[in-house]
């Protein structure tokens, strides 16, 4: 390995690029189900998808489904991030 | 054939499979037994996971909640998926890294304090007891059904079963009956689900049915539904109802972060055999768990739907419009025996009214204009919807028993996992590792058990006399999950400086407070009468009710546990220096 400064460099800019990821990951697991399947719930009701009013769709069904999708790209954007800083695990 | 025989053979048959793979598995390999899940596909992993966590909460008790708080209940729905993606994302990789076996372990290390370790058992043990005591009334409410007998007898008989199950031992740790278990369950609560959103709606798929028209009408499902709960002086199934607003935010935060500190769930990310898979596992646990909790909502509203239109036929307020007593049907005398559900015709017209008579207004309005003289529904428990969602729809006997089987596959699975967590926890834990540390092996085995069947006991008896419904019984062992071990997980990994004295206080903190608010209005341990304030919405600090206070609790343990680091010395290098390593994937 190379000089241990530069590599505990390298190794704090990694840390910092996984807590933007999770950051962003976080935001829209807030938004989804706090923000559109609680807090602006009952204004999103007046809207109508199918039989379903908006709100409610996201408190029952949406957010489930977003939190699938946070995990899964999370994964995956966290295995390009260790093969790309090099600490993927051999 | 008739019911009860035919759902004990179909019981009986599952319990064959189980002990059948069991016996196939563990010939194969006993290392399986110590750790479950290494080397098993991570796809596969994530099923068992599925089993071992969705309980008789969310399998018997959750859809029936929803059916009676509607919109409201999706605090439940997403609470308790939300929670994977605080686990995915702030816990498993790095704990996989951490490559510890139990959550006490791990703080006790990280911590570098025994008393930190034992501050995590305790913690263990109070969750994983109030988890029992849901399961415990799950199971009861089961083997009642079954065997048509009055709760107390189903619930002793329930206790043998979970007993002889936990203490057969380690099958609970073989990978394969709890794939077993989870397609079991799977199963039995989709089987019924389709059945009934085709009937309903024309369309199969729950999901879908959920937001359709009803068949042969011009009008959406949720919107007849809406109505006719107003018609019945109710508020409507898609707005707030049962629970304020504030209340079903704090709910959903409690659960989500309980779920990411569920003692007996985390350890399953211990033992996968790569990091890599450890942020993929949690997803795929997720993908089979959403597979019921997507469905549950369509059998929450439609077993409302399917009961409402049992009870009230004709047209709001017609003499004839009501169910006569003569006419109720078959699965209403099956509940009535268990005591769980019960009629009285209050007005003696012959016919059973069900209305919400809490509203003034339109119970005075029932009374002048139809003669209705109060709800005639006076019990309905609502652990018990989904038990009787087939029977309701008129579903034919072998689904009925499936869905039985279902719910007590979900309880077992989750009681007999909790009761070897709780016996572990106190005899390897806390006599072997702290109290007693030269204890014989047969001391050990001895504490064990002996602390299985404690807490047994305690939970049975408390099932029988529930501070909740089992969801909602649930829910408070959530609330100290979210209280007590996330924070200090989460701290331990994130925040390299947290120390020794600050883990301990925010613990202390956190738990303390939490236990404290739910024994004042839940009873002192949950034992009835002894609550210090009752239980309602004007007696509760700023209206957060007893399952919502998880997330005031697990703010407490953050700062106090802040507060105290910042005043106290930092941990030893050596401690950092894990940290720092821990929060890299390549081991070096």
């Amino acid at each position: 390995m190379s000089d241990p400064n530069q590599l505990q460099e390298r190794r704090n800019e990694y840390w910092r690029r996984n807590l933007k990821i999770i950051g962003g990951c976080l935001a829209v697991w807030a938004i989804v189900s706090y923000g559109l399947g609680i807090l602006l719930a009952p204004a999103l009701n007046a809207i109508q998808i199918g039989g379903y009013p908006l709100g409610f769709w996201f408190a029952q069904q949406g957010s489930i489904i977003t939190f699938l999708i946070i995990i899964f790209f999370y994964a995956w954007r966290m295995n390009k991030l260790d093969r790309e800083f090099e600490v993927d695990e051999q | 054939m008739s019911l009860q025989v035919l759902s004990i053979i179909v019981v009986g048959l599952t319990f064959a499979l189980y002990i059948g793979i069991a016996i196939w598995a563990r010939t194969g390999s006993t290392s399986e037994f110590y750790v479950a899940g290494k080397g098993v596909n991570p796809v596969l992993n994530g099923m068992a996971t599925a089993a071992d966590w969705m309980s008789a909460a969310s399998f018997i008790s959750m859809a029936g909640l929803i059916a009676f708080l509607g919109y409201t209940g999706g605090a439940y729905l997403m609470g308790w998926t939300g929670g994977y993606v605080l686990m995915a994302l702030l816990l498993a990789p790095y704990l996989r890294k951490f490559g510890k076996f139990t959550v006490p372990e791990f703080i006790g290390d990280r911590f570098y304090s025994k008393t930190a370790r034992v501050i995590a058992v305790i913690s263990l043990l109070v969750i994983s007891i109030t988890y029992v005591i849901g399961q415990m009334r799950g199971v009861g409410i089961a083997f009642s059904n079954i065997l048509n007998v009055p709760l107390t007898i189903g619930l002793i008989s329930g206790m043998v079963i979970v007993f002889i199950y936990a203490v057969f031992g380690g099958m609970k740790g073989i990978t394969y009956t709890q794939i077993a278990q989870y397609c079991v369950m799977i199963f039995a609560y989709t089987v019924p689900a389709l059945f009934i959103s085709f009937q309903l709606t024309g369309n199969p798929l729950p999901q879908l049915g959920l937001g359709s028209t009803l068949v042969g009408e011009n009008q959406y499902l949720l919107q007849a539904l809406d109505e006719t709960l107003v018609d019945l002086g109710f508020q409507p199934y898609t707005e707030v109802r049962g629970m304020s607003m504030t209340n079903m935010f704090m709910l959903t935060l409690s659960l989500m972060i309980g779920t990411a500190g569920l003692p007996h769930v985390i350890v399953r990310f211990f033992t996968v055999p790569r990091i890599r898979d450890a942020r993929k596992s949690a997803g795929w646990a997720l993908v089979f768990i959403a597979i019921l909790y997507l469905t549950a909502p369509a059998v929450g509203a439609m077993s409302m739907w399917n009961f409402i239109n049992t009870m009230q036929p004709g047209e709001v307020g017609a003499p004839e419009g009501n169910v006569a007593v003569e006419n109720l049907p078959a699965w209403t005398d099956r509940w009535e025996e268990t005591g769980l559900l019960e009629f009285t015709d209050k007005n003696d017209d012959g016919h059973i009214q069900y209305y919400n008579d809490g509203n003034e207004e339109f119970a005075q309005m029932a009374e002048q204009e139809y003669g209705w003289e109060g709800n005639e529904v006076t019990k309905l428990d609502r652990d018990i919807m989904v038990l009787a969602t087939p029977g309701i729809a008129q579903l034919p006997n072998w689904v009925i028993a499936l869905v039985a089987a279902g719910g007590i596959a979900a309880a077992l699975s989750t009681a007999a996992g909790l009761l070897l967590a709780i016996s572990s926890a106190i005899s390897h834990d806390l006599i072997k590792g702290v109290i007693k540390p030269d204890v014989s092996e047969q001391g050990e085995m001895m504490a064990a058990r002996i602390s299985m069947g404690a807490a047994i006991l305690f939970a049975g008896y408390l099932g029988l006399n529930p501070p909740g419904f089992a969801a909602e019984v649930v829910a408070l062992a959530f609330g100290f999950a979210a209280a007590s071990i996330f924070p200090t997980l989460m701290m331990g990994i994130f925040y390299r400086k947290m120390n020794r004295e600050g883990a301990i206080a925010g613990m202390l903190a956190g738990l303390g407070v939490t236990l404290l608010y739910i024994f004042t209005y839940k009873g002192w341990f949950f034992f009835p009468g002894t609550n210090m304030l009752p239980d309602t919405a004007e007696y509760w600090l700023l209206g957060i009710n007893t399952g919502s206070f998880g997330a005031v609790g697990a703010a407490v343990n953050f700062i106090v546990a802040f507060a105290v680091a910042k005043m106290t010395t930092p941990p030893p290098a050596d401690i950092q220096k894990l940290v720092e390593s821990v929060r890299v994937p390549r081991a070096d």
